[in-house]
């Protein structure tokens, strides 16, 4: 293998600053849950670049967790939205905004 | 060995108290002054029983201290409660209950229909407890206790009628000229415990006579300082007279017959100290005396019947000081007893006055002639005077004689002529009260009538004993009083010089002739008293206002003082302080509001927040690495 | 090579559709750009050699999670242009710079921890040695099995949690807070209906 593991992180590192400044620029409350999945992508690749640097499994075995918590939190995740856009008839956060000092 | 009943002397009247205080609207009628009655008239039978306890003993052995339990235990400093049952504390102890348990059963009377009716008798209740805690205190702690004790119950109970303002500024007034007074006396009790470490009186006193001469008389006029206050001598008596704001049973049990005589026992209490000094001993008797006379100009002056008898009382006590000035304590206490006889008397013959006349009248320029709708509280009236003017064979004549007669007995002339000066000026005042409110003719409105049951029978004890006390101390040297005062307060010294005691009590009754006859020459003769009133207007104001003591002081003290609160309160607290907390307030109010637009309440915004706090510390980290 | 070439060929791609997911304007388009994302990860799993999670990430990601993406947008109605612009001005110019200081300190990490040179990595073929997906299985049932086990749980309390959200009561107040509802957009208004 020619590629450097490096290489690998700095796509990771990539992708999870475009998934933070997804986060941080869209209102849409389901592309803002797609930038977070994004980022978590991000950091299973990290991981699964990290296991192969290392020469062992644990970090693939961590990005398979990842991604079982991952589904769970968009299960989750996506029943929010939905109840909240049946309240609110809107999927922009800065709507909910009741914590406004 | 100790005597059994002693804590319960003390504890009886503060279960009262505290059954009053707590459950007071719960006693229908006058049934809470009869338990408070009660509960004193035990104490001062647990009194008797305890005396009869110490009589049985030999004279050196009657002590006994009762040790309940440890109060203080700090460093090297501790402190118990302990009680102790000695010949002087029992006089006290039995002086107290005694003139208590009558007052309190003539207050059920006096007090009925009042509001507040349980309340009083648990003031009173608890003011008798203090004032034994005060007497049989072992150590200078808890006497002291005692003594702030008191002197909070004669605040509550003078400002018993707050709702009057002359009451409740009364009533500040004791406080805070008693509190200089006990501020020096606790200094006193400080000085006491760094020089002796202890403050038992037995460690004390056994250790007073070794005292450095300048030590004993700082710690010695400290404690007569607290004496001052606590007994009204100049130049702290402002408060007396406008104590009598509160109920007449409260001028004759506090302010006549007990708390103010506190001063004298606690100079025959501590005696030891006062003679390592010398010099204390003089300005005890010096200061005494001038009281003595000062008051009694003062007492010529009145016409208000209870502002009369407050200045008596001071009076009075200066004569107690004085002899316990010349060394003689048994004739100090003697004079302590009978006074409160013969004072509650006259304070409750005062107050029935002031009940049967409309609008409770204490001119006595709008009474005379009460003798005849009054006979019962004429008639005691009338014994307690003489016994006062000290006319043989009532009470008071044999105690005023032997506190002047030990003047004379020192060697001490001058002080000896200001004493009979001072018995004068004592015949003249009550001389006059008596004709005035009594005897002549009547100027009185209303129809006076005999006070109820209660009232009168208290009286009459009282003239029992304003009438008998004197048998307790038929001579100086050998009443019955003064050698069973032997053991604490030494034998009475012989007289070494003057007159013999019979002359001495000759002389005594003479000039009180001389100030009756006088007071009936003006009072009772062809004089037109109240021509004279107007004709000598200056000097009687004089008198009347105590020599102007007290309005020196507000100019001086007070004034000054309130100009200065005012200053505090209305410019420096509007403006400094409060200007401080508001603008505390306003710049965070500012900081707040600027801070508050942080919080929008956007998501987004705490979540670039955390972005933002990571890129920190990742940043940090780098700088770091 | 074979990897160098994959690598060069996947990395843009995938950068690119992230980026291009986070500015779409359409719900839709943005979803399907992040399963292109999905697949590009799926990719470089398989250069890492990781055969299992390159399936799982197709099976899991790409498959089942994005199917969930699409139902809810169509749920919440398809053709909703959702505007890029900002009222809070500074919001996105701060994210942007935060943004490009975290990539500069990661990559300044990375550079200094295991650097961008060509270094010989240890043998996986060893490690993978049986299969990648026997050697991941011995792994994960040998030292991680309570963990695993735990997984179920947390699947099932997220089911249920769904479940509790999702549900309406009957009669429902169907708004709260909003006086004046938003015209409803037809397909929404179908997927909200009873």
């Amino acid at each position: 293998m020619r590629t450097p593991i490096s290489y690998f992180l700095v796509v990771s590192v990539l992708l999870f600053t475009v998934g933070t400044v997804g986060v941080l620029i869209r209102k849409n409350a389901l592309l803002i849950f797609m930038s977070v999945e994004l980022q978590l992508n991000a950091v299973n690749l990290a991981l699964v670049a990290f296991s192969r640097q290392l020469g062992n499994l644990t970090g693939q075995v961590l990005a398979f967790f990842s991604m079982v918590v991952a589904a769970a939190e968009v299960v989750v995740g996506l029943a929010i939205i939905v109840s909240l856009y049946r309240k609110r008839r809107s999927a922009d956060v800065d709507d909910a905004s009741l914590l406004r000092g | 060995m100790s005597l059994p009943l002693t804590p319960f002397i003390v504890l009886l009247p503060l279960a009262g108290a505290a059954i009053l205080l707590l459950t007071g609207k719960r006693w229908p009628g006058s049934s809470a002054g009869v338990l408070a009655s009660t509960l004193v008239g035990g104490s001062f039978v647990l009194s008797v029983i305890t005396l009869f306890g110490l009589l049985g003993r030999s004279g050196s052995d009657r002590l006994a201290v009762t040790h309940l339990w440890t109060w203080i235990h700090v460093g090297t400093l501790t402190v118990s409660v302990d009680f102790r049952v000695d010949p002087l504390s029992i006089v006290m102890a039995m002086t107290v209950t005694g003139v208590a348990a009558l007052i309190h059963v003539y207050s059920i009377d006096y007090m009925q229909g009042d509001p507040r009716f349980p309340r009083f008798f648990a003031y009173l209740n608890l003011f008798v407890f203090f004032m034994l805690t005060l007497v049989l205190a072992d150590n200078f702690l808890l006497l002291y206790l005692g003594w702030e004790g008191v002197g909070l119950c004669s605040y509550l109970l003078i400002g018993f009628w707050f709702e009057r303002r002359a009451a409740a500024f009364a009533a500040k007034k004791a406080f805070i000229v008693t509190r200089i007074g006990d501020s020096a006396f606790l200094i006193g009790i400080v000085f006491i415990w760094l020089k002796f470490h202890s403050l038992s009186f037995a460690t004390v006193f056994g250790r007073a006579h070794g005292l450095a001469s300048g030590t004993a008389t700082i710690i010695a006029l400290l404690l007569f300082a607290g004496a001052c206050g606590k007994s009204a001598q100049l130049p702290l008596h402002v408060w007396l007279p406008d104590a009598m704001e509160g109920p007449t049973p409260v001028s004759a049990l506090i302010h006549a017959a007990t708390m103010v005589t506190a001063g004298v026992y606690l100079v025959v209490r501590t005696h030891p100290i006062f003679e390592a000094s010398g010099t204390a001993l003089t300005v005890v008797a010096v200061v005494g005396i001038v009281t003595a006379i000062y008051a009694g100009f003062s007492a010529i002056g009145q016409d208000d019947i209870k502002r009369l008898l407050a200045y008596s009382t001071i009076s009075q006590i200066g004569f107690m000081m004085f002899g316990a000035g010349v060394r003689a304590y048994a004739a100090a206490i003697f004079l302590l007893v009978t006074h409160a006889f013969f004072k509650a008397l006259l304070f409750l013959g005062a107050g029935s006055v002031m009940h049967a006349l409309p609008g409770d009248e204490t001119d006595m320029t709008s009474m005379g002639g009460l003798r005849a709708a009054m006979p019962i509280t004429g008639a005691t009236w009338t014994i307690a005077a003489l016994a006062m003017a000290g006319i043989p064979p009532f009470a008071g004549f044999f105690s005023k004689d032997q506190v002047v007669a030990a003047a004379s007995g020192a060697g001490r002339y001058g002080l000896w002529a200001a004493a009979l000066f001072g018995a004068l000026l004592t015949a003249v005042y009550i001389s006059r009260a008596t004709f005035l409110t009594f005897y002549g003719k009547p100027r009185f409105r209303g129809h006076p009538h005999e006070p109820a049951f209660r009232m009168r029978l208290a009286l009459v004890l009282l003239a029992m004993g304003a009438f008998a006390g004197g048998a307790l101390g038929i001579t100086a040297t050998n009443g019955i009083l003064a050698k069973f005062l032997r053991p604490v307060v030494g034998s009475v010294a012989e007289a070494t010089h003057g007159l013999s005691e019979l002359w001495l009590a000759v002389v005594s009754v003479v000039v009180a002739m001389v100030g009756i006859g006088l007071a009936a020459f003006v009072y009772l003769g062809k004089v037109d008293w109240q021509a004279l009133r107007v004709r000598f207007a200056g000097p009687k104001r004089l008198l009347q206002r105590g020599f102007y003591v007290n309005d020196a002081y507000n100019g001086l003290l007070v004034a000054p003082g309130q100009a200065a609160a005012a200053f505090l309160a209305y410019v420096f607290d509007a403006r400094v302080v409060d200007g401080a907390v508001n603008g505390l307030g306003t710049l965070f109010r500012a900081a707040a509001g600027a801070g508050r637009r942080v919080q929008t309440g956007l998501v987004r915004n705490y979540a670039l927040g955390v972005l933002a706090g990571a890129v920190g510390v990742l940043v940090y980290l780098a700088v770091r690495f | 090579m074979a990897d160098w070439y994959a690598f060069w060929v996947t990395a843009p791609i995938s950068v690119l559709s992230a980026v291009a997911m986070v500015l779409a304007r359409n719900a839709v388009h943005a979803a399907l750009l992040l399963v292109v994302n999905f697949f590009t990860l799926a990719v470089f799993f398989l250069i890492l050699g990781s055969p299992f999670l390159f399936v799982v990430q197709i099976i899991v990601y790409a498959g089942a999670i994005m199917v969930l993406f699409l139902f809810v947008i169509m749920l919440l109605g398809v053709d909703q242009v959702i505007p890029l612009r900002d009222q809070m001005k500074a919001q996105p110019v701060a994210a942007v710079l935060l943004g490009a200081g975290l990539i500069a300190e990661i990559v300044l990490a990375v550079r200094i921890s295991i650097g961008f040179s060509h270094k010989v990595l240890p043998d996986f073929r060893s490690v993978n040695a049986g299969g990648n997906v026997q050697a991941l299985a011995k792994v994960l049932f040998n030292s991680y099995f309570f963990p695993f086990e735990v997984t179920s749980i947390l699947l099932i309390v997220a089911a249920i949690g769904a479940m509790l959200h999702g549900r309406r009561k009957i009669g429902e107040e169907e708004t709260i807070d909003v006086p004046e509802p938003a015209p409803i957009p037809a397909p929404a208004a179908e997927g909200t209906a009873r």
